[in-house]
């Protein structure tokens, strides 16, 4: 039971990183990323191909990871400038199925579908229950580390300049804001933090392959963030771990519900999640921790 | 657009009147850097401004404001002034990051800056309100205080006072005085014809694209080819 619960606070945090990720690209920036997936997967190949088939230190893996990430995000956000909203989501989708579809086909440079086993873990797997908690202890540091750099960054002029882009571009861009540069920076700083979260996950699962980077992920991730507040770090991560628990719960309940087969009672599940996010949103349509605004000082 | 030509002479006020559709806020548009002239020459103190991307135009200090007052719906008075203004370091990632004293220093001043233009435009009791929460008149206002906040050399007003009830049209016309006693060029897309009598040393017509005359208010009433413009040909 403590190692269950220990994993499901080391993919709480997994996701909590993600959630920050589309926080920052999605909240911020106004940039509907749906290619969150794509960019997970990115991160969690880069520092396993480097660690497992380089024998690369784990540390120069995580840190590849990030640069490799952000770079996709640069590349897939300066092909996709023109585009806004719904265009955006699209093409961004298309980035994250692209990147799943090659990963399973180009054999010779992923493994393919069998995925690449035996990456090195952090801590060692041997001290049972220690392996758990250290990597929970990495992770959360990791997930405390990207909190306060986005809390600075939130708090910053670049931060109130890049939340002005995302409300109206061309009233920004009179107020003598670059577009492009703020929403390349945010968008692929975003993404160098869904590579570290990948990069992550691979090193505690042992285990990368194209199936556990599904767009389902990225759904996942979006009603984290919608419930918890799109445009604050804390609501994020506070969506992140309230998401993961109300999964689990939502699978112990579905399990003791009368007269349901499993196929049933993995539906109510889905159910569940859906309405979990209706009350939410009813209740607070900003999400739990909604946007704040800078106070003007005393005068 | 097409044959659209003229000059605005700095320090004063100048009015660009004409009827509806005769490319007023287009002119606005292409001068602003939002749209792109297909040819022709903008030139603002000895630069060629008419292929630059407007925030570059804003630096060079040369704002305009929206006729439909536009603005950012989740950000307060105070931000949407302080997002105006400009050479804040702490814009640039690696500095908000890391954080430096000059951009704290830069960020004192622009808010002492924001809170003294809000005062002038009695926006003071709504600054830390989101822009949603504002009446008519209030959003006008601020679209004024957020130009000032970039610091300009000439302003382009695109109908300040369309909307707002007389007295604060009169008020509005006070302060684009005052701007232009401190130095400021304004040009100013207006209907209210009261208002640009009142304040533009200088009015310039347009219709169906092209400029059609140029001089003192007085001139242009006169112009026989203004008044067709208006009411439409000849009888």
């Amino acid at each position: 039971m403590l190692t269950y619960i220990l994993f499901m606070l080391v993919v709480g945090s997994i996701y909590a990183l993600l959630a920050q990720s589309l926080m920052l690209s999605w909240g911020l920036a106004g940039l509907v990323n749906l290619g969150l997936a794509g960019f997970f997967a990115v991160g969690a190949y880069a520092s396993a191909m480097l660690t497992t088939w380089e024998q690369a230190p784990i540390l120069v893996g995580v840190s590849v990871a990030v640069l490799a990430g952000g770079l996709a995000g640069l590349l897939v956000c300066f092909s996709t400038l023109r585009l806004r909203d719904d265009y955006l989501a699209i093409v961004t989708l298309g980035f994250a199925e692209i990147v799943r579809i090659v990963a399973s086909n180009e054999v010779w440079l992923t493994g393919g579908t069998d995925g690449i086993s035996g990456v090195p873990v952090m801590i060692a797997r041997d001290t049972g229950v220690w392996f758990h908690l250290g990597t929970l202890l990495i992770t959360v540091a990791a997930v405390i580390l990207v909190y306060v750099l986005q809390r600075r960054l939130l708090a910053s002029p670049w931060g109130r300049a890049l939340r002005a882009v995302r409300e109206d571009q061309t009233v920004a861009s009179v107020a003598g804001k670059s577009i492009v540069r703020f929403k390349a920076q945010a968008f692929s700083l975003a993404a160098a933090i869904a590579g570290l979260a990948g990069a992550l996950y691979g090193h505690y699962t042992s285990y990368v392959a194209p199936d556990q980077f599904q767009p389902l992920i990225t759904i996942y991730i979006f009603l984290a963030v919608t419930a918890g507040g799109n445009a604050r770090p804390a609501g994020a991560v506070l969506g992140a771990y309230l998401l993961v628990a109300f999964l689990e719960a939502t699978r112990f309940l579905a399990e003791i519900a009368p007269g349901v087969t499993a196929l049933q009672a993995a539906a109510l599940r889905e159910i569940a999640v859906g309405i979990g996010l209706v009350i939410v949103l009813t209740l607070r349509p900003d999400g739990l921790l909604p946007e704040r605004s800078q106070k003007a000082p005393a005068s | 657009m097409d044959g659209a030509s003229f000059h605005v002479e700095p320090g004063v006020v100048t009015g660009l009147i004409g009827p509806n559709g005769a490319g007023k806020t287009t002119m606005f548009n292409v001068i602003s850097g939002l749209y792109r002239a297909d040819s022709g020459s903008i030139r603002f103190m000895d630069h060629s401004i008419e292929r630059l991307s407007p925030h570059k135009i804003t630096r060079l200090g040369l704002v305009r404001t929206f006729q439909i007052a536009r603005g950012f719906p989740k950000l307060s008075v105070f931000e949407h002034l302080m997002v105006y203004g400009a050479q804040q370091p702490g814009e640039g990632i690696g500095t908000a990051l890391a954080g430096s004293a000059s951009a704290r220093q830069r960020e004192a001043e622009l808010a002492e800056k924001a809170l003294s233009i809000a005062a002038r435009l009695r926006l003071s009791h709504v600054i830390d309100n989101r822009v949603t929460a504002l009446s008519g008149g209030q959003k006008k206002l601020l679209e004024i205080g957020r130009a000032l906040m970039a610091e300009p050399r000439m302003i382009l007003f695109d109908e300040p006072a369309a909307g707002v009830n007389p007295t604060l049209a009169e008020e509005i016309g006070d302060h684009l005085l005052a701007l232009v006693s401190e130095g400021m060029t304004v040009l100013l897309i207006e209907h209210d014809m009261a208002l640009i009598e009142r304040i533009c040393k200088r009015v310039i017509v347009m219709a169906q694209g092209r400029t059609l005359a140029e001089g003192s208010f007085d001139d242009v009433r006169e112009n026989r080819e203004v008044q067709d413009a208006y009411l439409g040909g000849r009888r």
